[in-house]
C-alpha cells in the first residue's frame, strides 16, 4: 500500500506539488491525470526516489510504502527501486541483448547464479506478454524490436527485479494503437500482483485501466476517487470540465 | 538573381570548395607517393641507417614511433577517459567544470615545443628519467590528454539520460551505471578521440626532442628509459642535416610515406573497432 501525507514537493523555489494525501490500495490501479505540467510525474518519481537525482529539490511532509516513510533516513535507495519499478515514457531499452536487458537489475544487484537468472529473464518475458515473440532471439539487440516490444521489454526488465509496486509514466504515448491496447491488457493481468500507479493523458485509457483516479491541477491533487465515478459523476467542476475534455 | 539560382550557385560553390579540400589532401599523399615510394622495400623497411642515414633503412626509428604511440597512449587514455567520466558523470554541471574546461583547452593550445621543454625539466630531470622512452611518453600523455578528456566528455553528454535513468531505476549505483550503460554506449565515440590523440602523437617532433629523441641510435631499445629514434624527428634530421642531404632526400620522403601509413592504418583500425562497437551499442 501506498500513502502520501501532506507531502509537498519544490524544484528549487517552485513549488511543484501542494499538499498531497493520498492512498493506493495494494494490488490495483490507480491513473494520475490532469493537464501538462500539473506535476503527475513528479509525483509519481516521489515513490522510487527518482527526484532524488534532479539537483536542488525538496520534499517535505510523509511518502509510505507499506507504512515505511521511504524518505527516512533507513532506507537505502537502491533497495527501494528494486521494491518500485519504473516504465519510463518513451521505451529506453539498455544497447545489450534482449537477454541482458531484463538481466540487467539481477546483475546489478549481485545475482550470480546463471539458472536462476535464465529463470527469471523467462518469467519476466512472460509476465510482459513477449516471451512467444523473442524466445528465440534472446541474444540479438533489444533495438531490433518494434516500438511496443520495447516496452513490454522495458516492463519485463522492471519486473524481473520483483517489485510490489510498478509506475508507469505515460507508458503508451509513444506507442500505436496496437501496442497500446497489449499494454493495457498487460496492465490488467499485472494487477493481480502488482501495486500500479500510471500516468496518462489519455482519458479512455484511464477510464478502461484503473480502478482509482487522481485529478491534479498546478500542483494541487483537485479529486481523488473510484474511476467510475471521476469519469460519470465527478464532485468536483474542474474535473468535470477536465475529463469531458473542455480543457486541459 | 531568383531563390533557384542562388541555391544553385551556393550549392556550386560548397561543391567547389569540398572539391578543392579533398583535392588539397590527394595531392600532398600523392606527392609523398610518387616520391617515397620509390625507396620503399624490404630493406627500407628493416635495416638500421647506414652511411650517415643517405642508405640503409629506418626500422629503428618505425619501432621508436611505435614505442611513443603505445607508451603515451597507454598513459594518456586511462587518465584522460576516467577525468572525462569524473567531470561528466560527477561533477556535473558546477563552476569548477567551467574552469577545467578553460584549463583543458588552454593545454590543448600551448604550443607542442614548450611542451618539450616541460616534458625535459619534469621527467627527464626532476624525476630522471633520463633521455628515454618512459619521459617521451609522459610528455606525448600530456599533450593529448586536453583532446581524450574532451572527447569523453563529449561522448558522454551525447548519451540520452533515459538511459541512466533507465539503470537508476533498476537500484544500479552510479559506478554500475557508468561501467555498464553509459561507458558502452560512448566507447566509439570516445575511440575517435583515441584515434585523434594516435595520428598527433605519431606526428610531433617538438615534445620528443629533448626529452627521447636519439639523432642516430643503429639499434632497437632495451627498455623503457633506453632512448629511441622516432619518424617525425628522423624525417627532420635527413631533410635538414646529414653528411649529404641530396642524397638522403628519398630517404626523407620514404620516411614520410612510412608516417603517413603508419598513421592511416591506425586510424583504420580505430575506425574498424569503432564501426563494430558502434552496431553492437547502436542508440535509436
Ligand atoms: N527538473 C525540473 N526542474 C525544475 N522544474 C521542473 C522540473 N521538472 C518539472 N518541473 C516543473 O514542475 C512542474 C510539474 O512537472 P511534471 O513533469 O511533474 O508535470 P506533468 O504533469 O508530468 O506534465 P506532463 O503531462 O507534461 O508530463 C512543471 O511546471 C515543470 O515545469
Ligand atoms: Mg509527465
Amino acid at each position: 500500500m501506498i500513502e502520501t501525507k501532506h507531502v509537498d514537493f519544490y524544484y528549487s523555489s517552485f513549488h511543484a506539488l501542494k499538499n498531497i494525501s493520498m492512498m493506493m490500495e495494494e494490488r490495483t490501479v490507480t491513473a494520475l491525470i490532469g493537464p501538462s505540467g500539473c506535476g503527475k510525474s513528479t509525483f509519481l518519481r516521489l515513490f522510487n526516489r527518482m527526484n532524488d537525482l534532479i539537483d536542488d529539490t525538496r520534499v517535505s511532509g510523509e511518502c509510505l510504502i507499506d507504512g515505511e516513510d521511504i524518505y527516512s533516513k533507513s532506507v537505502a535507495v537502491d533497495e527501494l527501486r528494486k521494491r518500485v519499478g519504473m516504465v519510463f515514457q518513451k521505451p529506453n531499452p539498455f544497447p545489450k541483448s534482449i537477454f541482458e536487458n531484463v538481466a540487467y537489475g539481477l546483475r546489478v544487484n549481485g545475482t550470480r547464479d546463471r539458472s536462476f537468472i535464465a529463470r527469471r529473464v523467462e518469467d519476466s518475458l512472460r509476465a510482459a506478454a513477449l516471451w512467444e515473440e523473442v524466445k528465440d532471439k534472446l541474444r540479438e539487440s533489444a533495438f531490433a524490436l518494434s516500438g511496443g516490444q520495447q516496452q513490454r521489454l522495458c516492463i519485463a526488465r522492471a519486473l524481473a527485479v520483483s517489485p510490489s509496486v510498478l509506475l508507469m509514466d505515460e507508458p503508451a504515448s509513444a506507442l500505436d494503437p496496437i501496442s497500446t491496447s497489449k499494454i493495457e491488457e498487460l496492465i490488467a493481468s499485472l494487477k493481480q500482483d502488482y501495486t500500479i500507479v500510471i500516468v496518462t493523458h489519455n482519458m479512455q485509457q484511464a477510464a478502461r485501466v484503473s480502478d482509482k483516479t487522481g485529478f491534479f491541477m498546478m500542483g494541487e491533487l483537485v479529486e481523488f476517487g473510484d474511476t467510475k465515478k471521476i469519469f460519470s459523476d465527478p464532485v468536483n467542476e474542474q474535473t468535470r470540465n477536465y475529463v469531458n475534455g473542455r480543457f486541459g | 538573381m531568383n531563390r533557384k539560382m542562388k541555391q544553385a550557385l551556393a550549392f556550386a560553390t560548397f561543391r567547389l570548395l569540398g572539391v578543392l579540400v579533398v583535392g588539397v589532401l590527394f595531392s600532398i599523399l600523392g606527392f609523398i607517393i610518387y616520391n617515397g615510394a620509390g625507396v620503399i622495400n624490404w630493406k627500407f623497411l628493416s635495416a638500421s641507417p647506414e652511411e650517415g642515414m643517405s642508405a640503409g633503412g629506418i626500422f629503428p626509428a618505425i619501432v621508436g614511433t611505435l614505442w611513443l604511440i603505445a607508451g603515451s597512449i597507454a598513459i594518456a587514455f586511462p587518465i584522460g577517459v576516467m577525468s572525462g567520466i569524473y567531470i561528466h558523470e560527477y561533477l556535473g554541471n558546477r563552476w569548477i567544470v567551467k574552469v577545467i574546461r578553460v584549463m583543458t583547452n588552454n593545454l590543448g593550445g600551448i604550443p607542442s615545443i614548450v611542451f618539450g621543454l616541460f616534458g625535459m625539466a619534469l621527467f627527464v630531470h626532476a624525476f630522471g628519467f633520463g633521455d628515454s622512452i618512459l619521459a617521451g611518453s609522459f610528455t606525448l600523455g600530456l599533450l593529448v590528454l586536453p583532446l581524450i578528456i574532451r572527447t569523453t566528455e563529449e561522448a558522454l553528454k551525447a548519451i540520452p539520460d533515459t538511459y541512466r535513468a533507465g539503470s537508476y531505476a533498476l537500484g544500479a549505483g552510479k559506478l554500475q551505471t557508468i561501467f555498464r550503460v553509459t561507458l558502452p554506449v560512448a566507447l566509439p565515440n570516445i575511440i575517435t578521440g583515441l584515434i585523434l590523440s594516435i595520428g598527433r602523437v605519431s606526428g610531433e617532433t617538438a615534445p620528443i626532442l629533448f626529452t627521447v629523441a636519439a639523432y642516430f641510435l643503429p639499434r632497437l631499445p632495451s627498455g623503457i628509459f633506453d632512448q629511441v629514434m622516432a619518424l617525425p624527428y628522423h624525417l627532420y634530421v635527413i631533410a635538414t642535416s646529414g653528411t649529404d642531404i641530396e642524397a638522403s632526400r628519398p630517404m626523407a620522403y620514404g620516411t614520410a610515406l612510412v608516417l603517413v601509413m603508419i598513421v592511416f592504418m591506425m586510424n583504420l583500425l580505430a575506425t574498424v573497432s569503432r564501426l563494430r562497437l558502434g552496431k553492437k551499442t547502436k542508440m535509436d
